[in-house]
């Protein structure tokens, strides 16, 4: 797809906009990437969001995608001749590989939000279910090397993003994730050998002073 | 030789409803299990350990969960008339609708409840007004086009449901004067030789709404009723 326009909407620190970076890089699509700030939406976020307001948002040749996964499937369709597919050809491969990512944003992102968004008996009970939601997800790893099996693709996509915030996690919500969840642990460090998933994840640190910050805040 | 194909689910839910709505349109015969959700079965259990929900689409004993992740599925396999358009960028807005629709639409239009306070009517309005624009920029009968399609199918709740239940709840809000475009959309989804079939008697709905906002004096078996929806055991009101 030489000389078509792809800008990325998006910030440093979402999740999201972290899918749509890493699914770009692995299909080697040049991009230009621009730094949202939240408090102050630009009218061109506005303007190509206008039902959600959220990034990130992908522009392609001046045509809107939005919804992280969403963009990753669009991706994966547009430059399919790029490898690596993203998404398994078999169709019930592909619909566990959705089931897959929906699980995560709807369990396990939305557990884990909860660990440092809330206080006392409501954090207890983020934790608890984050760690039922984590367990499932390891099941579904078992001893293979990917979410999926063999190959890295649309569901490691959507989950190793979540690695950036385990230091963070971990320190707000005293628990131990490396010691619950080796072979999670394992799977994401793997993934992080991935120029893709390394030259997109910002430092955990910088994650954790992000979370403090915004918990002041919070109040 | 046909490769069997079974949709485990209650005949109640809008759910489920999609699930069958898809494979209509493909032509495709299956065996319907109906659950009772109050007793799940142990191959719903089996199928679908994570969520425990239905609908689950069984084909060649492999199990397919979540509705939209269903039909697109039905998509993929079984040719014929199509559920999502051809093109990466028409397919990636078809999927942001009905994901908007799941995660936004029909959460908040079902908020309104019975209490009818201005704020959620006022909420719930908004967003049917986004899929009213849709309707009027597309200038197409349906979401899909000429034809039903995804979004169609996953805004089968307000399609049918919702005026059951601004009935139960006595509070209305979807006006044909308010949203001309969604009404006769509504109108003529409901009417789908493929959708026709798939839908709960509506004297049965009403029923259930009835007394899933207490106006009915029989609380019991109102209870088991609200596992029926295929929405797991929370009677909070919100998610019906």
């Amino acid at each position: 797809m030489a000389g078509s326009e792809v800008v990325l909407l998006d910030t440093w620190i979402s999740l999201f906009g972290m899918r749509v970076r890493i699914a770009l890089a692995e299909k080697d699509v040049h991009f230009e990437r621009r730094e949202e700030d939240l408090t102050n939406k630009s009218s061109l976020l506005l303007q190509m969001n206008p039902v959600h307001k959220k990034v990130p948002v992908l522009i392609h040749d001046g045509k809107p995608i939005c919804e992280s996964n969403i963009i990753v499937q669009y991706i994966d369709e547009t430059w399919q001749n790029n490898s690596p597919p993203l998404l398994p050809s078999d169709p019930y491969l592909k619909a566990q590989a959705r089931f897959w990512a929906d699980f995560i944003d709807k369990k396990i992102y939305d557990a884990g939000t909860r660990i440092w968004r809330r206080k006392g008996e409501e954090q207890e009970i983020a934790k608890k279910e984050f760690m039922d939601w984590m367990k499932v997800l390891e099941g579904q790893l078992g001893e293979n090397s990917y979410l999926m099996g063999k190959s890295f693709g649309y569901v490691d996509i959507a989950m190793v993003p979540f690695y950036c915030w385990f230091y963070a996690l971990e320190k707000i919500g005293n628990i131990s994730i490396e010691k619950e969840f080796p072979k999670l642990v394992a799977w994401a460090k793997r993934c992080m050998e991935r120029e893709s998933v390394s030259k997109t994840l910002p430092d955990p640190h910088k994650v954790y002073e992000y979370a403090l910050e915004l918990m002041k805040k919070i109040g | 030789m046909a490769d069997p194909v079974k949709l485990y689910g209650t005949v109640l839910s809008a759910y489920v409803c999609r699930a069958k709505i898809a494979l209509n349109m493909k032509g495709i015969k299956y065996e319907n299990i109906e659950e009772d959700l109050s007793n799940k079965s142990a191959d719903l259990l089996k199928y679908n350990p994570v969520h425990k929900k239905v609908p689950v689409l069984v084909h060649n004993g492999n199990p397919i969960s979540e509705s939209l992740v269903i039909v697109e599925y039905i998509d993929d396999v079984w040719k014929g008339v199509p559920i999502l358009p051809q093109d990466p960028y028409e397919r990636a807005v078809a999927r942001f609708l009905a994901k908007f629709i799941d995660e936004k639409c029909i959460p908040v239009i079902k908020a309104v409840g019975s209490n009818g306070d201005e704020q959620s009517i006022a909420e719930a309005c908004e967003q049917l007004q986004i899929l009213e624009n849709e309707l009027k920029v597309k200038g197409t009968k349906f979401f899909g086009g000429d034809n039903i399609g995804l979004v169609d199918i996953a805004a089968d709740f307000i399609a049918y449901w919702h005026a059951i239940r601004e009935e139960a709840a006595g509070i209305k809000f979807f006006t044909a004067d308010k949203f001309p475009k969604l009404t006769k959309w509504a109108d003529d989804f409901v009417n789908c030789q493929v959708v026709k079939s798939t839908l709960p008697p509506r004297e049965h709905m009403l029923a259930f709404y009835m007394k899933f906002f207490g106006k009915a004096n029989d609380e019991e078996s109102y209870r088991s009723d609200v596992d029926q929806l295929g929405n797991g055991s929370n009677v909070d009101q919100h998610q019906w």
